[in-house]
């Protein structure tokens, strides 16, 4: 679904990662690990073609569907209608109400977007990526703002989403449940330096 | 035209019209219109003489108003991130601002024009032609404005910049469009070939802004 081919990221000039490869089939998921700023939204940027890598290659053409930390909702517009925007445009509009179900957010479908707290925007952000219907999620740090009970609800909205043949590339600094994925530790791939003098 | 691209339109025209954010361009277009009466005083004849010029002038600042809501909200709230992830090309993004843009500022200005032109005391014949040369010139407009948006989108002081970056560039538009006020044909044979030149180029300068923007 997504293959990264040594794939090198340059940021501002600087190497933030270097030679990274690894495959996401059907099913599979991706932990991208690492501390702040080591270039792990930068890596589910560029496995969603908003970057280019500066070296490899990046292959796989399935709908993805990418969670940052804007919500990207129109904030004047009642949640539904928001949401409703985007899975029109994904050529998946009757997933809407499944997914506002899956983060228990059906209450609040007929709130605009912009009276909605941060845990509550979160999770709605989450149910854009569930109404998209598309089989590649790339999460940047989805935990973010959730309390315990939402992160059981999206871990579990994962599960669904791998079991029914998708895969999920998520970044996060929290720890999160994804059983059997790759472990991408980005603070083992540090650029080899020159060695100062 | 694809129906993502019309989604796309409808969206943008929509948000064009929350709080009367399109009514803002034809407001400071009168006013303008409003303002030079009393700038060069109560001189029908001289009024008439260079009221076309002036609607001109107006239409040229009120299409400055909008700029800044054009790329930028989008840029800042990851919407355009989006539509990018979903395949759509940056041209094809800035294509739908283009004509949604077109859609909410051109008719209101041409609407505002008959009043304006009453003020500035314009024969029916001269406002025809203010009105024809909008209708040609405003397309080329809105996608001037596009493409500053886009250019401009992130930084600080925007509006000034896209300002200095617009008015030199609209004053072919400029001088075809009060050109045709004389009554030629050819102004606005020359107008029509700079708006088209404007709107045809102007997704794909947006489209780039956009992409570099990403970085």
């Amino acid at each position: 679904m997504l293959t990264f081919d040594t794939v090198t990221c340059v940021r501002g000039g600087r190497a933030l990662f270097e030679g990274l490869s690894f495959t996401l089939e059907q099913g599979g998921g991706a932990l991208v690990t690492g501390p702040n700023g080591i270039g792990k939204s930068s890596l589910i940027r560029l496995a969603a073609g908003l970057l280019a890598p500066a070296a490899g290659r990046i292959a796989g053409d399935t709908p993805r569907a990418l969670l940052t930390d804007q919500v990207s909702l129109d904030e004047e517009l009642r949640l539904a209608r928001a949401l409703a925007f985007w899975a029109r445009l994904d050529g998946a509009g009757g997933n809407i109400a499944a997914a506002l179900d899956a983060l228990a957010l059906s209450d609040l479908a007929d709130i605009p977007v912009r009276l909605l707290s941060t845990g509550q925007r979160r999770r709605a952000a989450i149910a854009r990526v569930i109404a998209s219907g598309a089989p590649l999620w790339l999460l940047d740090e989805p935990a973010n703002g959730l309390d315990t009970t939402a992160l059981g609800l999206l871990e579990t909205a994962i599960a669904a989403h791998r079991a029914s043949g998708g895969a999920v590339l998520m970044a996060s600094h929290t720890p999160i449940t994804l059983p059997g994925a790759i472990a991408i530790d980005l603070a083992q791939r540090l650029p080899q330096l020159e060695p100062a003098i | 035209m694809s129906s993502a691209l019309v989604h796309l339109i409808a969206r943008d025209l929509r948000r064009a019209w929350i709080g009367g954010g399109a009514l803002l361009p034809v407001a400071f277009f009168l006013l303008v219109a409003i303002l030079f009466p009393f700038a060069i005083g109560p001189d029908a004849k001289l009024l008439a003489r260079v009221g076309g010029g002036v609607l001109w002038a107006a239409a040229l600042l009120a299409a400055l108003i909008p700029i800044e809501r054009l790329v930028a909200p989008d840029m800042a709230s990851g919407v355009i991130d989006q539509l990018l992830t979903r395949g759509q090309a940056a041209a094809t993004i800035a294509f739908a601002k283009l004509v949604a843009h077109w859609l909410a500022f051109a008719p209101p200005i041409l609407l505002a024009a008959v009043p304006a032109a009453a003020l500035l005391d314009l024969s029916t014949e001269t406002l025809v032609r203010v009105e024809i040369g909008l209708l040609i010139g405003t397309p080329g407009l809105a996608a001037l404005a596009l493409a500053t948006g886009a250019l401009v989108a992130g930084l600080r002081g925007a509006g000034a910049i896209a300002g200095l970056l617009l008015l030199p560039l609209a004053v072919p538009l400029l001088i075809f469009g009060a050109g045709s006020l004389d009554g030629g044909v050819g102004a606005l044979k020359l107008l029509a070939a700079v708006s088209l030149v404007l709107v045809a180029g102007a997704p794909f300068v947006a489209g780039a802004a956009i992409r570099a923007g990403l970085d």
